[in-house]
């Protein structure tokens, strides 16, 4: 689990001290690795199946432990990762601990450009990595328009143009589902879309990973420009940071890590905007500190729901997003009572 | 030595043709009726705004310099702060050391002890009163060690006592090598603390130079369009509409 390792090392060591705080949260994120791993219909034991598959050996437990349950925990990771840096980025460069992701618009463009591939049947030569690049075109072409509809790094017209473009992806995306060329196709797509890490493979974890890589690089690099504008813009500017062309650098971040969790997992909701608000406190509030505990947080989130998701009786299955959306959207609603208070 | 010289420094429909220099251990005062440009010349001075005309910092113009350097030598404190975050004291202070890409505790902690808020360090800046954060905003800037303090309004809205404070504090910065340039509405509290004054009048230079220039009768009268009572000889002086 390089991710997890990443993480607990990125995260737990600061200035060369252990938090304890931080080494709970990565602590929890462990269990839930585990956890996660020696859940499924059929009972595997968690560290022998993950030998055997380390180790080239045939069997089911190999079989099941490397081709079902490591790729979809660690997709699951990723993902939550992916969606918790991203938020935490986005609320730092915005100063809103309201923004969510989708608010650069990259969210739904992702969705847009994986939804038409998928539904036209576009790119036959690239296989299952098409929705997957689609999606990631999607999010850069929603986010090309975001910066040229904004004009400049300025935060609050970028969060407007955020607004105004997810609004125009998710009108296409109403567009593609309305002229579906058969019923079955667009049920299938509104599944899809409604999140999952299910029946994934290693291919999309090759296809995420280095996206959370580049993604947390570019908005790892911003973190003096996070820090400084806790203070507004012209602080920042006036400490000698470039606010216009940071502030793109991390929009162009947030838009790889949530364009790559869409198009690998559809929308899984709520996320990104409950990750950060959680991981506050253990960074002191400090929008720059926040980023990795952002990331652990969100990828135990999405851990965890996947978990409660595959632990539901069989029948129905409720998809992922549905579930992050039903479980956040009243923590957002917290945040907001929290909010007004704190005017009041 | 001069610290900062502006020369013919113009922005459209705000500045026109202002040239001034501040040598070191200077604190000069802008003054000036509301929307007279103030602010605009103290963030072109600092790099913020385009601006048309040259900037030259201790000889060196300021577009030429790296933005940190930049920032390392010019401290700049707006008029309105405010922190996004519940962000604790020593924090919000140690931000003034992204210039230096440092978190050097010995100055961070002599800037708490200038401003007086090493009490206040672990509190959290939101939940302090509208003095004591003054004082906090003064700490970040005075963090970053600059040689140059631009300061807009740092008193306003502030009673007697964080007064006194914030402009001993700017007073004690503008020796040796520093300097500070503030704009300040209060004309008695300049008097006091100021070497020179920089009295502007719709994006011109009014009046520029010493308080018995700047600060006489006539001038002000002039500038601000109602008739103005100054004793630059009382202590401390008196400046009072008539």
């Amino acid at each position: 689990m390089p991710v997890a390792n990443f993480l607990l090392i990125a995260c737990v060591m600061r200035n060369g001290k252990i938090s304890p705080k931080s080494a709970l949260l990565f602590l929890g994120l462990l269990a839930a690795f585990f956890l996660s791993l020696s859940i499924g219909s059929a009972p595997v034991p968690v560290l022998a199946g993950l030998f055997d598959w380390l180790t080239g050996q045939p069997g089911i437990n190999a079989l099941v432990m490397g081709e079902i349950r490591l790729p979809r925990t660690l997709l699951a990771i990723c993902v939550g990762a992916a969606l918790g840096l991203s938020g935490a980025a986005l609320q730092g460069l915005l100063r809103n601990p309201l923004a969510d992701p989708s608010l650069t618009g990259a969210s739904q463009g992702a969705a847009l450009g994986a939804a038409t591939v998928f539904y036209f049947a576009l790119l036959p030569g690239l296989g299952v990595f098409a929705p997957l690049m689609a999606g990631l075109v999607g999010a850069g072409l929603a986010l090309l328009l975001v910066l040229w509809l904004a004009g400049s790094g300025r935060p609050a017209l970028l969060l407007l143009a955020g607004l105004a473009v997810a609004s125009l992806s998710g009108a296409a995306l109403a567009a593609v589902l309305n002229f579906a060329p058969n019923p079955f196709a667009m049920q299938e797509l509104v599944f899809w879309l409604l999140g999952s890490v299910s029946e994934r493979g290693m291919a999309h974890l090759a296809f995420l990973l280095p996206a959370l890589i580049i993604g947390g690089a570019l908005v790892w690099r911003q973190r003096p420009l996070l820090a400084a504008l806790s203070l507004g813009e012209q602080v920042a500017a006036s400490l000698g940071l470039n606010v216009r062309r940071g502030g793109r650098i991390i929009v162009l971040g947030a838009a790889i890590l949530v364009g790559s969790a869409v198009a690998t997992a559809g929308n899984i909701g709520f996320v990104g905007l409950i990750a950060p608000h959680l991981a506050r406190p253990l960074a002191q509030n400090r929008p720059d500190r926040l980023l990795w505990p952002a990331a652990a947080i969100g990828a135990t989130l999405v851990l965890l729901a996947d978990i409660i998701v595959r632990l539901m009786p069989p029948g129905r299955e409720i998809r992922l997003g549905v579930l992050t959306a039903l479980i956040g959207a009243p923590l957002f609603i917290r945040i907001i009572w929290k909010e007004r208070k704190a005017w009041f | 030595m001069v610290l900062i010289e502006a020369r013919d420094l113009a922005l459209p429909n705000r500045l026109a043709g202002i040239s001034l220099t501040l040598r070191a251990g200077e604190m000069l005062g802008v003054i000036g009726p509301n929307g007279a440009g103030k602010s605009s010349l103290l963030q072109s001075l600092a790099g913020l705004l385009p601006h048309d005309g040259e900037i030259r910092l201790a000889g060196i113009p300021l577009p030429t310099l790296a933005s940190h350097d930049r920032a390392r030598k010019i401290g700049y404190l707006p008029q309105f702060c405010d922190s996004a975050w519940e962000l604790a004291v020593e924090e919000i202070v140690a931000l003034g050391r992204l210039p230096w890409r440092d978190c050097n505790e010995a100055v961070i902690w002599k800037a708490m002890r200038e401003t007086g808020i090493e009490a206040l360090a672990k509190k959290q800046v939101n939940r302090l009163s509208g003095g004591e954060q003054a004082r906090v905003w003064l700490a970040r800037v005075l963090a970053g060690a600059p040689n140059l303090i631009l300061a807009d309004e740092p008193a306003a809205s502030l009673d007697l006592y964080y007064q006194a404070k914030i402009m001993d504090t700017l007073r004690k910065h503008a020796n040796g090598t520093n300097g500070v340039i503030l704009a300040i509405h209060d004309l008695a509290l300049a008097a006091r603390y100021c070497d020179r004054f920089c009295l502007l009048k719709q994006g011109n230079i009014h009046a520029f130079g010493t308080p018995e220039v700047v600060l006489a009768e006539a001038v002000l009268s002039d500038a601000f369009g109602v008739p103005i009572h100054v004793d630059l000889n009382h202590s401390p002086p008196i400046i009072l509409p008539a």
